[in-house]
């Protein structure tokens, strides 16, 4: 029995990083694109000369200015993740521990639920009216909207499950104490409940960061974010492949870097969102 | 510590308010920025709208809109059709990949356990664009590294983002490819949460390890497996980025999808009142989804408990 199951593990193992490597091949091969000339991309070599002539154009010329893309989708980005977390936070605490009237919990939740499932394009179109009419077209304050929206279902989701966590009688005992309830807030739930947070933000943050929809159409040319940039990259009569992936490559960072040092709350957040 | 009565009225105040206020901005956000739009939505859509000079004058044209919806606009309706047919070929490959994978790897051993779950969580970290432009340059008819493999192997080549008979399919390999590692998660983590005395209990009466899956593991599994497949179903009506930049719904109408009929009419064609009355339609319709998907998990979950 015991030799059985070592011999299926190692089979387990073998699929799982066969999948691994099929995971790996595609971003490979963007990586190692993104370091080819133009030609070279085209011809279809496989080893080629190395140059970081993609990366020099996409940063430094007069049709691309991708580090201020870059840095358009950073400050939507962070902006909308700290609002949608002090949002999100603050609700879910009364949601989940101060019993307000059955039915907003029930209209609130039952529609965020819906509106986090519905297609983000079907409502583009309405905010594009809307932010017109209000002459915020292309700006910050439009894309930080939408985003906020955006993210806001799932980050009370989220919160509220982790707010489930903290024990009743914390929170019945603070309040036998005199504490109000703003009190019970800051002194307990809002340092208990950061892991939480991280893991909300997280997936915040990425959402809002790989939003093409949105920015596609609400952004202009001076707030343009990196998907909106990279798409335009093979708008062109001709396909710039090298700019495209090195473009990609940047614009990946602060996915491999919640990865590398924030895995398990990335982790934590996906499943406890999904599973819900 | 006693509270004093005056305190306590005043305590009883504050905390009004404050459950008041906590709730206030997440639901003027949502009530502002999602329910109002939908109205907005209805208000355009039996409208003509035309853009003068930054402003909108509109004119009401009643149910123009939708009728021209139900008897013209065959792209919207190609795109439902086609959008259906992802979503039901991409979701249930992932959901036979990720889940079988998560079978095979529950034994396994934990060794590099998490660099496995950083590979896995790759695709679902990373814009979907940048898989876009990925799978672009892999897909690619005359240079890319797939058609290089089919040569080499000796097969014929294919236009997989340029035939048409292709271009869906090439989709639905790249959403699957997308999405196959998070349900495999997800499975995974539902298969470990599972109690394992149950299969220790069981081992008496299974005969082998097929009898074990199908009698134990996948009821067992079911309320995952189902709400996954529900929700992964509906939340791939979403697909626009990585066909943006795939095929750009094309060849023709082959990968043409419904985010891509509004985003075409509204935006590229400027005909607001048609793309409201296609949002909406699309709103209604997976809205419908939703509700019956939630019934239906609901209804299976009280079951369960009750028997």
């Amino acid at each position: 029995m015991k030799a059985k199951t070592s011999l299926s593990g190692i089979g387990g193992n073998l699929i799982a990083w066969g999948y691994a490597l099929i995971i790996l091949g595609p971003m490979i091969w963007i990586l190692s694109n993104s370091f080819k000339r133009q030609i070279d991309i085209l011809m279809g070599t496989t080893i080629a000369p190395f140059t970081l002539v993609n990366y020099q154009l996409i940063i430094n010329s007069r049709q691309s200015h991708f580090l201020w893309n870059l840095w358009n989708s950073a400050v939507v980005s962070v902006i909308s993740t700290l609002v949608v977390l002090v949002i999100a936070t603050l609700a879910a605490f009364t949601v989940a521990r101060l019993e307000p009237p059955r039915w907003v919990t029930f209209i609130l939740l039952g529609w965020a639920l819906v509106f986090h499932m519905l297609p983000t394009l079907t409502f583009v179109g309405s905010w594009y009216v809307m932010f017109t009419q209000a002459g915020l077209h292309g700006t910050y304050t439009a894309l930080i909207l939408a985003q906020v929206v955006q993210g806001l279902p799932m980050a009370l989701f989220l919160m509220i499950g982790f707010v489930m966590n903290i024990p009743r009688e914390l929170v019945q005992a603070a309040r036998l104490d005199g504490c109000t309830y703003a009190q019970v807030f800051r002194h307990l739930i809002f340092p208990l409940s950061l892991g939480g947070m991280a893991a909300a933000g997280a997936l915040s943050f990425i959402s809002a960061w790989s939003d093409f929809a949105i920015a596609l159409n609400l952004s202009n040319k001076d707030t343009m974010t990196a998907p909106v940039a990279i798409a335009t990259f093979a708008q062109e009569h001709q396909i710039l492949y090298g700019q495209m992936a090195a473009a990609s490559m940047l614009s990946m960072i602060p996915a491999l870097a919640f990865i590398m040092f924030g895995q398990r709350f990335v982790v934590r957040g996906l499943l406890a969102g999904a599973v819900k | 510590m006693a509270i004093r009565p005056i305190d306590a009225a005043r305590i009883e105040r504050a905390n009004f308010w404050w459950r008041v206020g906590s709730l206030a901005p997440a639901i003027i956000v949502l009530a502002l920025l999602s329910i109002w739009p939908v109205f907005n939505l209805g208000y355009l859509s039996l409208s003509d709208v035309k853009w003068v000079s930054g402003s909108a004058v509109v004119d009401f044209v009643g149910l123009r809109n939708f009728h021209e919806l139900f008897t013209g606009e065959a792209v919207y309706w190609a795109g439902v059709r086609n959008t259906i047919v992802f979503a039901i070929c991409a979701v249930t490959l992932q959901m036979i990949f990720g889940f079988t994978m998560a079978l095979a790897v529950r034994r396994a051993s934990k060794i590099g356990r998490s660099v496995l779950t950083a590979i896995f969580l790759l695709p679902i970290v990373i814009p979907p664009i940048v898989i876009g432009a990925m799978w672009r340059l892999l897909l690619g008819r005359d240079f890319g590294i797939v058609n290089a493999l089919l040569s080499f192997l000796s097969l014929p080549e294919v236009d997989w983002l340029g035939d048409p008979r292709f271009a869906l399919i090439s989709v639905v390999i790249v959403d699957v490819w997308h999405w196959t590692p998070f349900v495999f998660l997800l499975t995974l983590a539902g298969l470990e949460s599972l109690d394992q005395e149950v299969f220790e209990a069981a081992k008496l009466d299974v005969k082998n390890r097929w009898q074990e899956l199908r009698y134990i593991t996948i009821p067992l599994m079911m309320p995952t497996i189902l709400i996954t497949l529900a929700f992964r179903m509906i939340l791939s009506f979403k697909v626009f980025d990585e066909v943006f930049l795939l095929t750009g719904g094309g060849p023709g109408t082959a990968t043409e999808v419904i985010n891509f009929s509004i985003n075409r009419v509204f935006f590229a064609q400027d005909r607001v009142g048609m793309g409201s009355a296609m949002s909406l339609l699309t709103i209604f319709g997976v809205a419908v989804l939703i509700v019956l998907a939630n019934t239906v998990v609901r209804r299976r979950r009280k079951q369960r408990e009750t028997a």
